[in-house]
């Protein structure tokens, strides 16, 4: 399907620096990195969180671990897709019992990946606290979940999709909004 | 990625892609298996029925500790204590347990072509757990994750399928599965037990298949070798003169061992009968991956369940494809 382009949302320099932004809040809130474990939620929060424990790295000199999540198990809409998707599976570097979690995803829309992921992680055992950082924030949530670290937030259109593309995954890196076209 | 398929009764009519679908997605379901809690909730409320017509603790306790992994609810039926010994045919006992609404039947048969038959009448997926002398496709699927993971891949491979080919299900399956992707596979028995014109069945494929009578011959520079049960229960003894002789001509010892290639690993789909077609120190040994078939077992029928339940069900239905 092709998408039309409505507009730019951040280039480069903005995703570098609403990542910087997040590192530092994430690293002020908790008082530095004890205990912390960096968590991204395939695909997109996977390279954004290994980005944001860069990032920790430079601000406090040692590097937090970073895992990732494939939430792909604990969908609820399996039963109404067709398509069923690939399951990549999940990598936690450690014990979550009594770390503090900051889950990362690329963009916050309905809340359920985060419920997903959330179960997912409380099946390993039981986190002291858990955090969500996001890229975007976009609204129309539909469970009562909100993001403790966000990039950028806008309001959106329930047609407009925001596309998070990022270097390595994809040839520019940017956010932009694009809507499906009116049929 | 999907299976567009309602059931799983062969390796024969899969294509290479639905092949590598379901070993990439078992691999993924590997690390299920090693969580503290060793479960997911992707099949909650779907029911799988395990109906089994011969005896097995391997096959039928995998297929059930994976759909208990992925939240599936699972029922276990052994013909011994069920209506068949009243004389209850086949198809009217699946009729009644379709009438309860299963979403998928794990069915084991002596009779090649039970799944099948089953297949035509249930609106149910059906998975073949082995079928008399045709086909056991999740255990071919398991031996391959198993030799790709220690050999990276299956193109190429020099693979000795070894034993009583004839009343074997899996050297079936496996013999599809690996031409279909590339292996050359030798296959050796004795001559009594070799089917004619096996080595047929890589035509257009990729593979090769070609029989011998000489074990030592398919060894020489094995990467794997796959050993087969002699079938005691198929009366296999009436082919080869004495347990003793087959021991002794088709037997895999140490010694013979020395001539595969260096990194060979040696797989058998169990039950062992030890000293009969291996050696004890040879299962005990350190080529033996036997113990990790079994793992990866589970994780295949894992795959398998979640492939074909894991979608939508109208849209299974819709898709049938046998």
């Amino acid at each position: 399907m092709d998408f039309v382009h409505k507009f730019q949302l951040m280039d480069v320099a903005g995703i570098n620096r609403a990542l910087s932004r997040v590192a530092s809040e994430i690293v002020e809130r908790n008082r530095g990195i004890e205990g912390l474990m960096i968590v991204g939620i395939r695909r997109r929060g996977v390279p954004l969180a290994e980005r944001i424990a860069d990032k920790i790295a430079e601000l406090e000199g040692s590097r937090p671990p970073v895992g990732t999540l494939d939430i792909t198990l604990y969908r609820d809409d399996l039963s109404t897709v067709d398509i069923k998707p690939v399951v990549q599976g999940t990598e936690l570097p450690d014990k979550v019992e009594g770390c503090t979690i900051v889950l990362v995803d690329d963009v916050l829309y309905t809340g359920r990946t985060i419920r997903a992921a959330l179960d997912e992680l409380m099946d390993f055992g039981r986190p002291r606290r858990v955090q969500l950082a996001v890229l975007v924030d976009r609204g129309h949530r539909e469970l009562p979940i909100h993001a403790d670290y966000v990039g950028e937030k806008i309001s959106t259109k329930q047609s407009e999709i925001v596309k998070v593309m990022l270097e390595g995954y994809d040839d520019v890196e940017q956010v932009v909004v694009v809507e499906t076209p009116k049929q | 990625m999907a299976l567009h398929r309602k059931n799983l009764l062969g390796i024969r009519e899969l294509s290479i892609d639905e092949i590598l679908t379901i070993l990439d997605t078992a691999e993924a379901f590997k690390e299920i298996s090693r969580r503290p809690i060793k479960k997911v909730p992707t099949l909650r409320g779907r029911t799988v029925i395990n109906l089994f017509f011969e005896s097995s603790t391997r096959t039928r306790t995998s297929f059930e500790i994976a759909a208990k992994r992925l939240s599936a609810d699972t029922i276990n039926i052994s013909v011994s204590t069920s209506s068949v010994t009243k004389g209850e045919t086949l198809l009217d006992t699946a009729r009644n347990l379709e009438a309860m609404v299963p979403d998928a039947i794990v069915i084991r048969h002596s009779s090649a072509g039970a799944p099948h038959q089953l297949a035509t009448i249930c609106k149910t997926s059906v998975i073949n757990a082995g079928d008399g002398a045709n086909e056991h496709p999740t255990q071919a699927l398991l031996d391959a994750l198993t030799i790709r993971n220690h050999k990276g891949r299956i193109e190429g491979l020099q693979i000795a399928i070894i034993g009583d080919i004839s009343h074997s299900r899996v050297a079936r399956s496996n013999l599809h599965l690996l031409t279909k992707l590339g292996a050359q596979v030798r296959v050796a028995g004795p001559a009594t037990l070799i089917p004619p014109s096996f080595d047929k069945i890589a035509e257009g494929s990729s593979g090769s298949v070609v029989t011998t009578t000489s074990i030592d011959e398919a060894i020489d520079g094995a990467d794997v070798l796959l050993m087969l049960r002699v079938q005691l229960e198929r009366e296999a003894s009436a082919f080869f003169p004495s347990l003793r002789e087959y021991s002794y001509f088709y037997g895999l010892t140490a010694k013979r061992l020395q001539k595969a290639k260096k990194d060979v690993i040696v797989i058998h789909p169990g039950p062992v009968n030890r000293g009969v077609e291996i050696a004890s120190d040879v299962v005990d040994g350190p080529y033996s991956l036997i113990y990790e078939q079994v793992t990866n077992g589970v994780a295949v029928r894992m795959a398998v369940l979640y492939l074909l339940m894991g979608g939508s069900q109208s849209e299974a239905v819709r898709e049938v494809n046998r």
